[in-house]
């Protein structure tokens, strides 16, 4: 099949099913939200003529003409900041930062400016723009391309973060941010961008926001995880399953604001609860989750919770990442920890 | 912007010998032949995503042999060059990019240089920061640091340069000026006539040269060192060139860019004009350039043997260099990974404590 035939026909086959990988499903929601909505604007390094260096905004530019896809100098916190003042006046910018690892620069315009703009202004003004960036490790790239910081983002009041785990989940939850009225960091894990191919419907429906999304019941432990991650984790829920283990998988996908109705629940449901996350352990969003579930499922506990993690360290350079990464393996083996069978 | 001579020079640069030029010249022929082993090594699988520095030979080769050991050299990532005459093996300048940390083991001149630089232009601000020290302990020493025609539209680019000309720091800053930024060429990066004339709001002196004329290169940033080591203040110096690689083994030009800009380019490519000059001056033989190439040859084939045989870190390595001292969490964390990685052989426990 031809997906980029697919892809191009359009709009005019609303309920067209693509069977594409999850990069091509940001580039079919980026598409449809640039066809539904004139003010979406698609800026960045490389994005336009180079279509990105990972492809999510190819064939945008010819589609949509240079004037909504935009090549950016080389400078972050000039993207950050012309996306905010953009949105404050009636545009939707949707910026990309190349990787995750060269935000920085941004994050004094995404901290001090648009993650508060509508609460220091009274509502007066918003920012609704999407900032889009790959993130997280295990493709062998060079050093500062593979770091897992969701969570210094998760921590900033007025920000939402949200991370897709499937094609699907990457349609509708970034079509959905892109909508949204506030800023959304929207984080690819780009390891996945291309290993499955899933059905997506170019329906234009967006996914909820600020909402997890259980991938699978169980009624005897509960793995939580999102990004890159959550393939591991349900690698780990099938080698248990084969044991007799039935785990609730829970894919997070909006980290911030946390949807703890769904992980509570859960959590009271199997008594016991594995956070897996690529990050570096101390102080990430499974540390988060984890004093959460203490403070809401305590009593339900029948052992305590546990989180798979990365190291206190930077990712290894690419040679040695794998040390670094978490495997489907020690999610089994925290799993059993928690079951309590070593 | 300076349209390169496409011409070779007919007369010798004034104060430059034979002798000199055929030295960068085997010099510019390995940075070449190293680099195009590199690339080869990317497409078996051997070697990592690496930047190529075809084309700009001249730059690296340049700002090498101008460079004194106790100067300080912060790099960017396509310094290949530069770093070799610094004294970083391509043994090393391999493992970097094989993706092992332990390529960073700088020794010689380059004990005291920096890492390499990935994220665009904050090594700019690094710069002025060793030029502030070296300054305060009135050395007469200069900091000389080394930027893409992209990173100049970074606020770190401009915000160097502003203290540099303010403080009158003993600073180099030279721009690769290769025409692109990934897929962005230069008119969509600026709308500056040239780059060195970023300089002029900094009140420093800026200077364009041709990038692809080593001798031009070592005399501009010679210059420019002597006098920072004096203390006369920072330069800025845009070296013109081609980038006439992809970006790097991940990208892919013909996307963005005619074939018929690149093979124009080609035409004026450093070390080929260099060989011209040397043999328009009779300073160059057949039997010289065969056994130049022979040598480069194996020196390229040895270094590629010992990449190739430098084992994997143990699984706990990478833990022990967070702090000076050992940390209690991360004392944990590498038992975890003895756990992990039983059959492997461990470095020693150096700093375990038992938790
Ligand atoms: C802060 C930052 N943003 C983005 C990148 C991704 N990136 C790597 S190289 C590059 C282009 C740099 O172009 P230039 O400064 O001209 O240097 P060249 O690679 O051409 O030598 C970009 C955008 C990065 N490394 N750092
Ligand atoms: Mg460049």
């Amino acid at each position: 099949m031809s997906v980029t035939r697919a892809v191009n026909s359009g709009l005019s086959d609303i309920n067209t099913v693509h069977e594409i990988t999850m990069v091509e499903a940001v580039t079919l929601a980026l598409r449809r939200a640039m066809t539904e909505d004139p003010t979406v604007v698609v800026l960045g390094e490389d994005v336009a003529t180079n279509g990105g260096v990972f492809r999510a905004t190819e064939n945008l530019k010819t589609e949509f003409g240079f004037k909504r896809v935009l090549d950016t100098p080389l400078a972050e916190s000039m993207i950050a900041g012309i996306s905010i003042g953009m949105a404050t006046h009636g545009m939707r910018p949707v910026a990309e930062i190349q990787f995750m690892g060269f935000i920085f620069a941004a994050m004094e315009q995404i901290v001090c400016h648009a993650a508060r703009m509508r609460n220091r202004t009274r509502g007066r003004l918003h920012c609704p723009l999407v900032i889009r960036a790959p993130f997280g490790g295990g493709i062998g790239a060079p050093e500062h391309h593979s770091e897992s910081t969701e969570a210094l983002f998760a921590h900033i009041p007025g920000l939402r973060v949200v991370i897709p785990s499937s094609p699907v989940r990457a349609y509708g939850l970034l079509l959905s941010a892109i909508r949204n009225p506030d800023p959304v960091l929207f984080l690819e894990p780009k390891r996945i961008y291309r290993i499955v191919r899933q059905r997506v419907v170019d329906s234009g429906k967006g996914l909820p926001l600020d909402t997890c999304f259980t991938l699978r019941q169980g009624d005897d432990i509960t793995l939580i995880s999102w990004g890159a991650m959550m393939h591991e984790t349900l690698q780990a829920a099938t080698q248990l399953q084969q044991r007799g283990v039935n785990a609730d998988v829970i894919d997070v996908a909006t980290i911030s604001p946390l949807d703890m109705t769904t992980i509570v629940r859960s959590v009271r449901h199997t008594g016991r609860c594995v956070i897996v996350q690529e990050a570096a352990r101390s102080g990430g969003i499974a540390s988060e989750i984890s004093a959460r579930v203490a403070e809401e499922a305590m009593p339900w506990l029948q052992s305590p919770v546990q989180r798979v993690t990365g190291f206190d360290t930077p990712m290894p350079y690419p040679r040695h990442e794998h040390y670094y990464l978490p495997t489907a393996a020690d999610i089994v083996r925290a799993c059993e920890r928690t079951l309590g069978v070593i | 912007m300076t349209q390169l001579k496409k011409q070779v020079a007919s007369t010798l640069p004034a104060n430059i010998s034979l002798d000199w030029l055929r030295s960068a010249y085997s010099h510019m022929v390995l940075i070449r032949a190293f680099d195009k082993k590199v690339v080869a090594l990317q497409r078996t699988g051997q070697m990592r995503t690496y930047p190529s520095c075809l084309g700009q030979e001249a730059i690296g080769v340049g700002i090498g042999l101008a460079l004194q050991d106790n100067d300080v050299f912060v790099p960017y990532y396509r310094d290949q060059a530069t770093l070799f005459l610094r004294g970083v093996s391509l043994t090393q300048i391999m493992q970097v990019w094989g993706g092992d940390e332990r390529g960073h083991l700088f020794e010689g001149a380059a004990r005291r240089d920096l890492p390499l630089c990935i994220p665009i232009a904050t090594q700019m601000t690094h710069a002025a920061g060793v030029a502030i020290a070296l300054k305060s302990r009135a050395e007469h020493q200069a900091c000389l640091v080394t930027c893409g025609d992209g990173a100049t539209s970074k606020g770190d680019f401009s915000e160097a340069l502003n203290l540099a000309g303010l403080w009158q720091l003993p600073m180099v800053c030279v721009i690769n000026n290769n025409q692109w930024a990934i897929s962005v060429p230069l008119h969509k990066q600026t709308a500056c006539q040239t780059l060195a004339q970023k300089a002029v709001a900094a009140g420093m002196e800026g200077v364009q040269i041709d990038g692809n004329d080593v001798a031009e290169v070592y005399q501009a940033v010679d210059r420019a060192l002597t006098k920072a080591r004096q203390g006369k203040g920072p330069t800025l110096i845009e070296a013109v060139s081609y980038r006439l690689s992809d970006h790097t083994t991940a990208d892919d030009a013909t996307r963005y860019r005619d074939l018929e800009q690149v093979n124009n380019a080609w035409e004026r490519e450093p070390v080929k004009r260099l060989q011209s000059l040397l043999h328009a001056h009779q300073g160059w033989s057949p039997e010289q350039e065969n056994a130049l190439l022979e040598s480069v040859r194996k020196q390229v084939d040895d270094a590629v043997t010992a990449y190739l045989s430098i084992p994997p870190q143990p699984a706990d390595e990478f833990l022990k260099y967070q702090f000076a001292e050992m940390t209690t969490p991360l004392a944990l964390q590498i038992s975890w990974q003895h756990e992990r990685f039983p059959e492997h052989e461990t470095s020693d426990s150096n700093g375990v404590q038992k938790s």
